[in-house]
């Protein structure tokens, strides 16, 4: 039984803590190539109601089953920070490692594109591909399907200007990523 | 791999389990089906009993038992409370706990309790039967994606599709279960696995490297977190469940450090028993139900050092208010822990017990002293808080007031020569038994604390039970909780468990109520038990034993005969319907924003 005037002063419940700014990681993680790894990684973000905005795996040493995760996901320092020792913590994870704070990294993509187009517009196009570096994979008369590996940031420019000349269709790999110089995972 | 993983610095090596002879196994033959290895690997890492309830997924497993004498196995009336009773075998005994479970709707009543194992850090391994291989995926009869719905509330699961790797799987199970910070394994096994031949590979044999969490404390840090120890005007321990998991030497090194110290200690709900409560360096439980002192020591201190325990909203209170002056050492396994709600000064990854080790080691031969002026002082104003006496009530009339039964149950251990353990389900009645009820040793009290499992405390006293025969098991309940895993009265009957189930009786979600008196205006929306059952005559259908007391003199007389029963025994304990359970911090508020019961001490702030 509470005194009456210390009851008047209680609020309902606090205010939830201010955040820090949402920043960009990208970060590296051996696994066991093994069910449901994928899912316990995943797990760790979406549980949170965190989107991860790229996501590339395969198994990269074939003896000892092991796999290299690498995900771009947005998030503030700390969370990010609890994150990364919270991978380290599952059982099939060997190494976490998070590129973006360990200095710097080279980053590709490959992405396949699809354009439609005759005359003009598609002359620009093989053009552009040229230009760009990007490989022409399969053709028809009046279509093309440009190969491009990069940055994020060169394959978003060069999707911007196939727009306007008949992109239909886009498919990204998402990044793999690695710390530049001698340092290995 | 150029760089090593940094788990693997530093190993402990677990003694490694007695070798068996291959042809020797428990069912004397060479070859084994699926479900032979279950028992044969559980024989192997030293399993005696196993909380189950049987099902279409699981026939094999059920007959492989049926065939041997190394496991027991205890029916439960439903899958939670076989999770529950193996986190109470795990917790009284310091094993691992195993329970056994169908497919289907088996594993997912088994949820409650795997997440409640979870958040508790409690060993517990559950095999769940699994539709065959052949039909997962096809919505086949009983099927549920197990290892899918318990992915995030284990911490390893396992789907066994190769019989031949399962004695490997079992293994490792054990291992992640009980090392590092403990946790429940589910591993899922497909019926057709169950009955195919395979080959058996004994623990010895076992390749557990790939998970090897570090125990031995970085001593640099140690030495530095000694050195602030040391230094410290205004210290205090507060320790956690992590102290009782990481076992009994644990807590003899704690209660080592603090006396040499002289320092105050306090310790959260899963925590209580690391150091003696009945010292008078102990301040009681801190947190939204903890004692005054604990709460404005840990709000006033300069120096605080956490072992094992891991800032839970229900301890820190407003965190940008939480202990605002003080510099902080946080001692935990689990790396992820440190800096995730409180920043720590000095983070130290280890397990307690190395440590503490390791503290007592360097404290002597540094021959550190405390400053003994300024510990008086530190402790005159501690005795401050204490003479507040958070914890007063009133027993007047006919009326029972709830602390009271509770001491009188207390008066009634103390009398008894039986070891005694206690359980509780989640409420009010659970705080007053945390604030009441005095530990001296880990291990003798369990309670749902992460997860706050209302129908957890039956469960696990049978748990507890089984473990130890002898012992006085009690279960401290509410009149709610209770009916959450009430079925298990026919466990407790049929293994013939003298288990009490001591129910402060008040009529009402009494936590619920109180949130609603303090926070929602008094509307007591849906709170009322309304059409309880009588609690002795259901005791007596179960063939149990029932009693009531409804005033003091009846308490009395219903404590003493429910020390002699050799039966479950339900006490039903009617208890001052009003009563709310303070000293409370409102959510959201400071550990020096507590609110007081009107029956204790008025606490004037300019004393201290
Ligand atoms: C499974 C579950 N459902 C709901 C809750 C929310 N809850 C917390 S305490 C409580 C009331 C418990 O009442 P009772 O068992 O009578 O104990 P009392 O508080 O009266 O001592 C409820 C409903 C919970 N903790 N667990």
């Amino acid at each position: 039984m509470v005194r009456k005037s210390l009851q008047d002063k209680i609020s309902v419940y606090g205010a939830a803590p201010v955040s820090d700014p949402i920043l960009s990681h990208t970060l590296a993680i051996i696994v066991d190539n093994e069910p449901g790894v994928l899912a316990r990684v995943v797990g760790l973000f979406t549980g949170r109601g965190y989107n991860i905005e790229s996501l590339t795996v395969a198994e990269t040493d074939h003896t000892k089953k092991l796999s290299r995760i690498t995900i771009l996901c947005s998030g503030t320092v700390h969370i990010i920070e609890q994150i990364h020792h919270q991978l380290e913590r599952l059982v099939p994870v060997h190494y976490v490692s998070n590129l973006t704070l360990e200095g710097a990294h080279i980053e590709r993509e490959l992405a396949l594109m699809k354009v439609v187009g005759q005359k003009e517009k598609r002359i620009e196009a093989l053009q552009i591909a040229d230009s760009f570096r990007a490989k022409t994979v399969d053709t028809t008369l009046d279509s093309f399907v440009f190969e491009l590996t990069g940055s994020p940031e060169k394959i978003d420019a060069f999707i911007d200007l196939m727009r306007p000349l008949g992109l239909i269709e886009v498919s990204r790999t998402g990044i793999a990523a690695m710390a530049r110089g001698k340092k290995g995972i | 791999m150029a760089n090593a993983k940094p788990k693997m610095k530093l190993v402990k090596q677990a003694p490694a389990p007695k070798k068996i002879a291959e042809a020797k196994n428990v069912f004397g033959k060479k070859d084994l089906t699926g479900a032979e290895i279950v028992i044969q690997a559980m024989v192997d890492n030293g399993v005696d009993t196993i909380f189950g309830y049987p099902g279409g997924a699981v026939l094999p497993i059920y007959d492989a038992l049926f065939q041997q004498k190394k496991i027991k196995h205890i029916l439960v009336r439903h899958e939670q409370a076989a999770l529950h009773a193996a986190e109470g075998y795990a917790r009284s005994t310091g094993k691992v706990g195993c329970a056994l479970v169908t497919s289907g709707p088996g594993a997912t009543n088994a949820v409650t309790g795997l997440t409640d194992a979870l958040l508790d850090s409690i060993p517990v391994i559950c095999i769940t039967g699994q539709v065959p291989t052949f039909l997962i995926g096809t919505d086949a009869f009983q099927e549920a994606d197990t290892t899918g719905i318990t992915r995030h509330c284990t911490k390893q699961n396992y789907l066994v599709r190769d019989v031949n790797k399962l004695s490997a799987i079992i293994h490792e199970a054990f291992h992640v279960a009980k090392s590092g910070r403990p946790g429940p394994v589910v591993i899922d096994l497909p019926k057709d696995v169950q009955f195919a031949p395979g080959s058996y590979t004994p623990p010895a044999k076992t390749d557990l490297t790939r998970y090897q969490p570090r125990t031995m404390p970085d001593m640099s840090k140690i030495e530095a977190a000694v050195e602030m120890i040391a230094n410290a005007k205004k210290p205090i321990f507060y320790t956690g469940g992590g102290v009782i998991n990481a076992g009994a030497e644990a807590a003899k090194l704690l209660t080592e450090f603090v006396r040499m110290t002289g320092y105050p200690c306090t310790s959260t709900l899963m925590g209580l028993g690391a150091y003696p409560m009945t010292d008078k360096q102990h301040l009681g439980m801190l947190g939204m139900h903890g004692t005054f002192e604990a709460n404005w020591a840990m709000h006033d201190c300069d120096v605080m050092i956490n072992i094992g325990a891991r800032f839970d909203d229900r301890v820190t209170g407003r965190l940008d208010a939480f202990s605002p002056h003080s510099k902080k050492i946080h001692i935990d396994i689990d790396a992820s822990s440190i800096n995730k709600i409180v920043r720590a000064d000095i983070g130290i990854v280890a397990d307690a017990t190395e440590a503490l080790r390791a503290m007592i080691a360097v404290w002597k031969k540094k021959k550190y002293t405390p400053n003994a002026s300024a510990l008086k002082s530190w402790w005159k104003e501690i005795d401050g808080w204490r003479s507040v006496k958070c914890l007063n009530y009133k027993q007047s009339g006919n009326i029972i007031k709830p602390q009271y039964a509770l001491e009188k149950l207390q008066a009634a251990i103390n009398k008894d020569k039986r070891e005694s353990f206690i359980t509780t389900e989640v409420g009010q009645h659970q705080m007053w038994a945390a604030q009441f009820l005095k530990f001296d040793k880990p291990n003798h009290w369990m309670t749902s604390g992460g997860l706050g499992t209302m129908g957890y405390g039956f469960p696990a006293a049978i748990g507890a039970q089984i473990a130890h025969p002898n012992a006085l098991v009690v279960d401290v309940a509410g009149d709610a909780s209770i009916l959450m895993n009430i079925q298990e009265m026919s466990t407790a009957v049929q293994y013939k468990l003298p288990v009490k189930i001591f129910i402060l009786n008040n009529q009402w979600m009494g936590m619920v109520k109180q949130w609603q008196e303090l926070l929602h205006g008094e509307r007591y929306s849906s709170s009322y038990t309304e059409s309880l059952p009588d609690f002795v005559k259901l005791a007596e259908a179960y063939g149990g034993i029932g009693m009531r007391a409804e005033t003091p003199a009846e308490l009395d007389k219903v404590i003493a005969e429910m020390m002699k029963t050799d039966k479950v025994t339900i006490v039903d304990v009617c208890v001052d319907q009003r009563e709310n359970c303070f000293p409370m911090i409102p959510s959201g508020k400071a550990h020096n924003e507590m609110i007081l019961s009107a029956d204790a001490e008025k606490f004037d702030k300019t004393l201290v």
